[in-house]
């Protein structure tokens, strides 16, 4: 049987984004309102007559039928998108008028529309996160809140702060204008690529809705390259590198849900249909002469991908890659990542001096990360004590349980060497 | 044997898709026991929270019941039992009592005595 609050984030983004175009930008509360009103005429009505067949096309029914009552009821009060003003607000055409809107050519756009309103330059970038989130995703204040591992408040205020820039925009997005979409699109490319790294890397111990943040951003992108103007060298990068990424998901976090070791990973979990995938995209996205942080960060994805077991990966490809990614977008944690790279082609004593060398260094105190790198190296060299100083301090940092279970193991791995003889 | 109209009233309605997964969920459990158990008669309806109320002779038509009423009906449900006792008894299982609503169980007049 399905889930009401799955059906909720499958369907809801896709009805608010319709009556939203019916309605105007200015009135989606209003559109928000007839969602939510839909879906809960679902729990009771279903809770007598059960889930029925299509529970989809229930749901979009009685949002068309509730949309129309309150077309009705607000006639007087309110004014609706300009395009659709006097249709909608004639008993003689608003049937046909709501009709037309859900039909499947038209809806067709409406994510994408909305979606693009949402990545208002002129909007904080984890505003245009949380709007995507909330509108588009179907996710409570609460459920992004969780993920973010920040408070309901502070969701709240961001989104309800959004809200009311978006309202006071009054016009949706116009996707089908060519230089506008292809202005708009970094900023959308960048909203998902950061949806996807906080379902992937983020902080939130709840591995449920970190996987769905990755399919939602996988999701979106994917309407994204559907449109004409979206299959962009770029947008295919970032969808190959969420496929990359995603199809190692599986294998990160062992039968506990603790993070593990690239090296101890089991890549036997790895989804390889999505790994195709990624290697399909990442071709696509080779056409023309554009390169971003997206292409080159999808091709370190793949070379991780291509590699059997962590001995078999061509980490000098990496390290080639990493310099490409610093000459392109510069910082002390991209710097790391090609140290750790280097540590792998070069050895560890090379890592260490890498990661010495890094400008800026100070930018990374507090990263966990960091420290951990150096006391992995540490270990390789048989400098124990070092290392589990380097862990200690990593511990220090960490931020979830994830990252602390993490770095107690690796921590452990240090111990049982120092008894016996004392090595330096 | 007698037949039983279970009447729901008031009851926090559900807040979030994802509560109202769970009251659908509780209802739709409740009331297969009572089907397996052969208590159903007709599973019965939800209410739309208002309409008229027709007074006076006729007379007059007004709006109403209003939703913020604490006892409006929201739904029905026709049963069968061996009394009113076990009526109520079955009642007691309906998920609208831990919102806040109650459930009123009234006989359906008999024709024979």
């Amino acid at each position: 049987m399905e889930n009401l609050d799955q059906l909720f984030r499958q369907e809801s983004g896709r009805l608010v984004a319709t009556l939203t175009r019916i309605f105007g930008l200015h009135n989606l509360a209003l559109a928000e309102d007839v969602v939510q009103d839909a879906f809960g005429r679902a729990a009771e009505v279903w809770s007598y007559q059960g889930v029925p067949g299509n529970p989809a096309a229930w749901l979009m029914v009685t949002a068309k039928r509730r949309a129309l009552d309150a077309l009705r009821r607000e006639r007087t009060a309110r004014t609706f998108a300009p395009e659709v003003e006097h249709l909608v607000k004639s008993e003689w055409t608003a049937v046909a008028t709501v009709d037309e809107a859900f039909s499947a050519k038209a809806i067709k756009d409406d994510v994408l529309r909305m979606m693009f309103t949402c990545c208002d330059p002129r909007l904080a970038e984890e505003m245009q996160v949380a709007l995507i989130l909330n509108i588009l995703c179907g996710l409570s204040v609460g459920e992004i809140a969780a993920a973010y591992v920040s408070s309901e408040a502070a969701i709240e205020k961001r989104i309800s702060r959004g809200k009311k820039f978006l309202a006071d925009s009054k016009l949706l997005f116009d996707v089908a204008a060519p230089t506008d979409f292809a202005a708009r699109l970094p900023s959308v490319l960048r909203a998902l690529y950061l949806l996807f790294s906080e379902g992937y890397h983020g902080a939130s111990p709840e591995s449920v809705i970190r996987t769905e943040l990755c399919r939602e951003a996988m999701r979106l992108v994917a309407q994204v390259i559907e449109h004409p103007f979206g299959s962009t060298p770029a947008a295919c990068a970032l969808a190959a590198l969420m496929c990359f990424d995603a199809a190692r998901l599986p294998g990160r976090t062992d039968d506990g849900g603790a993070l593990q070791d690239l090296a101890r990973q089991d890549r036997s979990k790895w989804d390889h249909a999505l790994i195709a995938q990624g290697t399909a995209l990442l071709e696509q996205s080779a056409i023309g002469d554009e390169i971003t942080a997206y292409h080159v960060e999808a091709s370190i994805a793949a070379v991780h991908a291509r590699a059997a077991a962590v001995g078999e990966t061509d980490w000098r490809e990496i390290v080639y890659l990493y310099d490409e990614l610093l000459r392109i977008q510069p910082s002390p944690v991209v710097a790391l990542n090609r140290a750790i790279a280097v540590a792998h082609a070069e050895g560890p004593e090379r890592g260490l001096a890498e990661i010495s060398a890094i400008p800026d260094i100070s930018r990374l105190s507090g990263y966990p990360f960091h420290e951990a790198a150096l006391g992995e190296f540490e270990l390789r060299l048989g400098r124990h004590a070092a290392a589990r100083e380097h862990f200690e301090a990593a511990l220090a940092n960490a931020r979830n349980a994830s990252e602390r279970e993490f770095l107690h193991n690796r921590l452990r791995a240090c111990l049982p060497q120092l008894t016996g003889a004392i090595r330096t | 044997m007698g037949e039983f109209v279970l009447l729901y009233r008031g009851g926090e309605r559900p807040g979030s898709p994802a509560d109202g997964q769970q009251v659908m969920q509780k209802w739709m459990t409740w009331m297969k026991a009572l089907a397996d158990k052969g208590h159903i008669i007709d599973r019965g309806q939800p209410l739309e929270r208002s309409g008229k109320i027709v007074q006076a002779g006729g007379r007059t038509i007004t709006d109403g019941p209003f939703a913020e009423a604490k006892d409006v009906i929201g739904g029905y449900t026709l049963i069968k039992a061996n009394d009113v006792a076990q009526a109520a008894e079955l009642a007691k299982g309906c998920p609208i009592l831990e919102r806040g609503g109650q459930v009123e169980v009234r006989p359906v007049m008999k024709l024979e005595m």
